[in-house]
């Protein structure tokens, strides 16, 4: 099952190494992993998206808690909480297509944010869910390029790290 | 104002830091300058790898951090398999190592090497000064870091420009972390409810590691075994805790165990673990390990818990608190008299033992006598292979911290440059190498060390002319095809011995290894003992690895 780990660490260089290393060294796989600085600037918080059983999880916070640069971890996955990911997606558009195009584009209520001779790029955010429906739909145009961000979620009412 | 390298030094000063183990080169040719002036005394060794074994050595016979210096690139990546065998061991170590100046850095400058990045996976953590004001407070961190908690190394890289930079110096006395804590005392409910099960258990067993060593809790370890009548089995690392020739101790578990621990284990009904790890060396197969068991599981290291063995109780925190507050809360003794009658049964059946036949000196004996003559009371450390196992089953430690060999990693070249920092932690107490012909030539070169040091350190060789340990289980395991692990030639020991000025001893009949042991532990200097040993003897019992504890070959 995946599970979503909360992690905040210290906005230090070679953290994100120390993370990541220690999840290939003990066999982890990461699907995921989203970063970036918080309200606290000397504090990074990641996202990382993780596949195991309990048993599995368990271990990776438990040792993730263990690095020095660590500052909390929790798995957030049982709480109340909402996830997010952005996604750009460059479809191909010759003119005959763009309306159908700009028709998912606003189902999706994703944007179209840089129009070229041949093609269109997309800018979605939503959950797993809502992405994988807009890249399905938009497959048949061809897809040109796509990236995504990794995904980012945050617990629902009280606050992470004050708890 | 002072430089960095000056900082370095007060600071090492600042840490009741006594000896350092260390290497000189380019980039860390300012420290050493600092060095030259200063009352620390600093050990030159041969080789970086001895620097990082016999400064773990040192912390492990004195409990004190153990410090070592290299230079950058080829010093800093000879330091490795010391730093990993120091990680796996859980030894407190600060490790400094010079790095090419800031600038140069990423440039694949002259003698650079990324050794924060190449020793990520085996530190407890790893710093890069990149600012000469914050150098006295992270060399603080660092001793913070590796003597607290679960111990280990902790390495920081100095670029050469930060030692000569000035700074003020103030030396911090508090650290702050927002990411570590220390555990400290238990959970006072599981305490209770542990101590509810122990007096109702009828077949309980207390498993001994590693950290019953590192938190001082010997004593605690033996006051609940005395108190509650349970049989203990150690490990490799847990040696020590409890006299061997203590009547509850069972002496070693696993691979190469004793057969009446390895049955008490996989027979007990509560299996007490205790600064333990379940490493598979312990515990061969998991599905067949201590199949009757409660497991109750203290350690200061939650990530332990669960690891590798699903336990039903678990005491986070410093063993010998734990054990402190768990001895207050005992009320019932288990009734474990038929279970004592049962194990002094298998101990009486299936003792530890070898044959003793024909001419040829058993290493077996040799080690046995050792302890004789000795009392258990010295330091020994082993090289890794089959001298070793028998190191740890015939040698009968009386205490703790007296038994110093590399458990996790199992590094061969560690008992020398380990004695050498053992013999300077405790110039009084009489150090042991035993060690095997092939692991000896590892790092022989620290012989050179103990000459310049005047270290009285003793050097048993169990020279068998073969990779014994390797050779064993090609034996086994492989029809006998003993494929590169006869060492032709082995060297005359003796004569290199005189090569170094090292008075050498050997010995080739069984009734004279007493007197020349004798003769060697009398000798005030070092000595080389080369004992000419049975080529092909096993170390029995034992379980093939990935077998269950009762299928023991040789039990
Ligand atoms: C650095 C290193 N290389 C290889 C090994 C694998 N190994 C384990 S025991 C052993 C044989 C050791 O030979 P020796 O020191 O003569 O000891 P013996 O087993 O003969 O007593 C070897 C090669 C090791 N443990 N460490
Ligand atoms: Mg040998």
């Amino acid at each position: 099952m995946s599970h979503i780990l909360a992690i905040l660490v210290e906005n230090q260089s070679g953290v994100l190494t120390r993370v990541a290393g220690l999840f290939s060294r003990r066999g982890y796989n990461i699907d995921s992993l989203a970063v970036g600085q918080t309200h606290d600037p000397g504090v990074s918080r990641m996202t990382i998206v993780v596949d195991g059983d309990s048993r599995v999880i368990d271990q990776v916070v438990k040792q993730l808690d263990k690095l020095v640069d660590v500052i909390e971890v929790s798995d957030i996955s049982g709480d109340e909480h909402l996830d997010r990911e952005l996604v750009l997606i460059k479809v191909e558009a010759e003119p005959e297509v763009r309306g159908e195009i700009m028709q998912i584009v606003d189902i999706f209520r994703a944007r179209i944010v840089d129009i070229g001779h041949h093609s269109l790029i997309i800018e979605c955010t939503g959950d797993a869910g809502k992405i994988r429906a807009i890249e399905n739909s938009l497959k048949p145009f061809g897809i040109l390029e796509l990236v995504r961000t990794g995904k980012i979620a945050m617990v629902r009412g009280q606050k992470y790290g004050e708890g | 104002m002072m430089t960095g390298a000056e900082i370095i030094v007060k600071s090492l000063e600042q840490e009741g830091v006594e000896v350092v183990f260390g290497y000189p080169g380019g980039a860390v040719i300012p420290l050493y300058d600092k060095l030259y002036d200063s009352p620390l005394k600093h050990i030159l060794v041969r080789h970086e790898q001895a620097a990082a074994h016999a400064a773990d050595g040192y912390a492990r016979a004195t409990g004190k951090t153990g410090v070592v210096i290299a230079t950058s690139g080829p010093g800093a990546t000879n330091l490795v398999t010391g730093i990993a065998t120091a990680a796996m061991d859980s030894i407190p170590m600060v490790v400094f190592t010079g790095q090419v100046a800031l600038p140069a850095i990423g440039r694949d400058s002259f003698q650079e090497a990324d050794i924060t990045g190449i020793t990520l996976p085996i530190v407890k953590h790893s710093y890069l000064v990149r600012d000469v004001n914050e150098l006295a407070s992270t060399i603080r961190s660092a001793f913070y870091l590796a003597s607290t908690g679960r111990q280990g190394p902790v390495l920081i890289d100095l670029p050469k420009d930060i030692q000569m930079a000035e700074a003020e110096f103030s030396y911090p006395q508090e650290v702050s972390f927002r990411g570590y804590r220390v555990p400290g005392e238990p959970n006072s409910a599981m305490v209770y409810q542990t101590a509810k099960k122990i007096g109702l258990s009828r077949r309980p067993v207390i498993y001994a590691g590693g950290g019953v060593i590192s938190s001082g809790a010997a004593e605690e370890i033996i006051g609940l075994a005395e108190k509650t009548n349970t049989p203990v089995v150690t490990t490799l690392m847990g040696k020590g805790a409890i006299a061997d020739d203590h009547p509850l101790s069972l002496g070693m578990v696993g691979m190469h165990g004793t057969y009446y621990a390895n049955y008490a284990v996989s027979h007990c009904d509560l299996l007490i673990a205790v600064g333990a790890r379940f490493s598979d060396r312990v515990t061969g197969n998991l599905d067949t390990f201590a199949p009757h068991a409660e497991i109750i599981h203290i350690d200061i290291d939650a990530a332990e818990i669960g690891k590798n063995v699903g336990v039903q109780c678990a005491l986070q925190g410093d063993v010998k608190l734990v054990l402190q507050e768990l001895q207050r809360r005992i009320e019932g003794k288990p009734q474990s008299e038929k279970w004592l009658e049962q194990i002094a049964c298998w101990k009486e059946e299936h003792p530890l033992t070898y044959e003793q036949d024909g001419d040829e000196i058993k290493p077996q004996y040799v080690v046995e006598q050792i302890s004789e003559l000795t009392g258990g009371n010295a330091i020994v450390t082993t090289e890794v292979g089959q001298n070793q196992m028998w190191a740890a089953q015939y040698y009968k430690a009386k205490k703790p911290r007296c038994f110093i060999s590399s458990g996790g990693l199992g590094t061969m070249g560690y008992g020398l440059p380990a004695a050498v920092g053992a013999q300077l932690g405790c110039p009084d107490q009489l150090v042991i190498d035993i060690s095997g012909d092939g692991s000896f030539q590892m790092n022989l070169q620290e012989l050179a060390t103990i000459v310049q040091y005047q270290l009285p350190v003793k050097i048993v060789i169990l020279n068998n002319g073969y990779l014994g340990m390797v050779r064993q289980w090609q034996e086994l395991f492989h029809e006998k095809r003993y494929s590169q692990t006869e060492l032709i030639p082995v060297p005359d020991f003796i004569k290199l011995a005189a090569a170094y000025g090292i008075k050498g001893l050997r010995v080739q009949r069984t009734e004279d290894v007493p007197s020349v042991l004798e003769e060697a532990i009398k000798y005030p200097g070092p000595v080389i003992v080369d004992c000419v040993v049975a080529k092909e003897e096993n170390v029995f019992p034992m379980v093939p690895a990935g077998g269950s504890l009762t299928n023991m070959l040789g039990g």
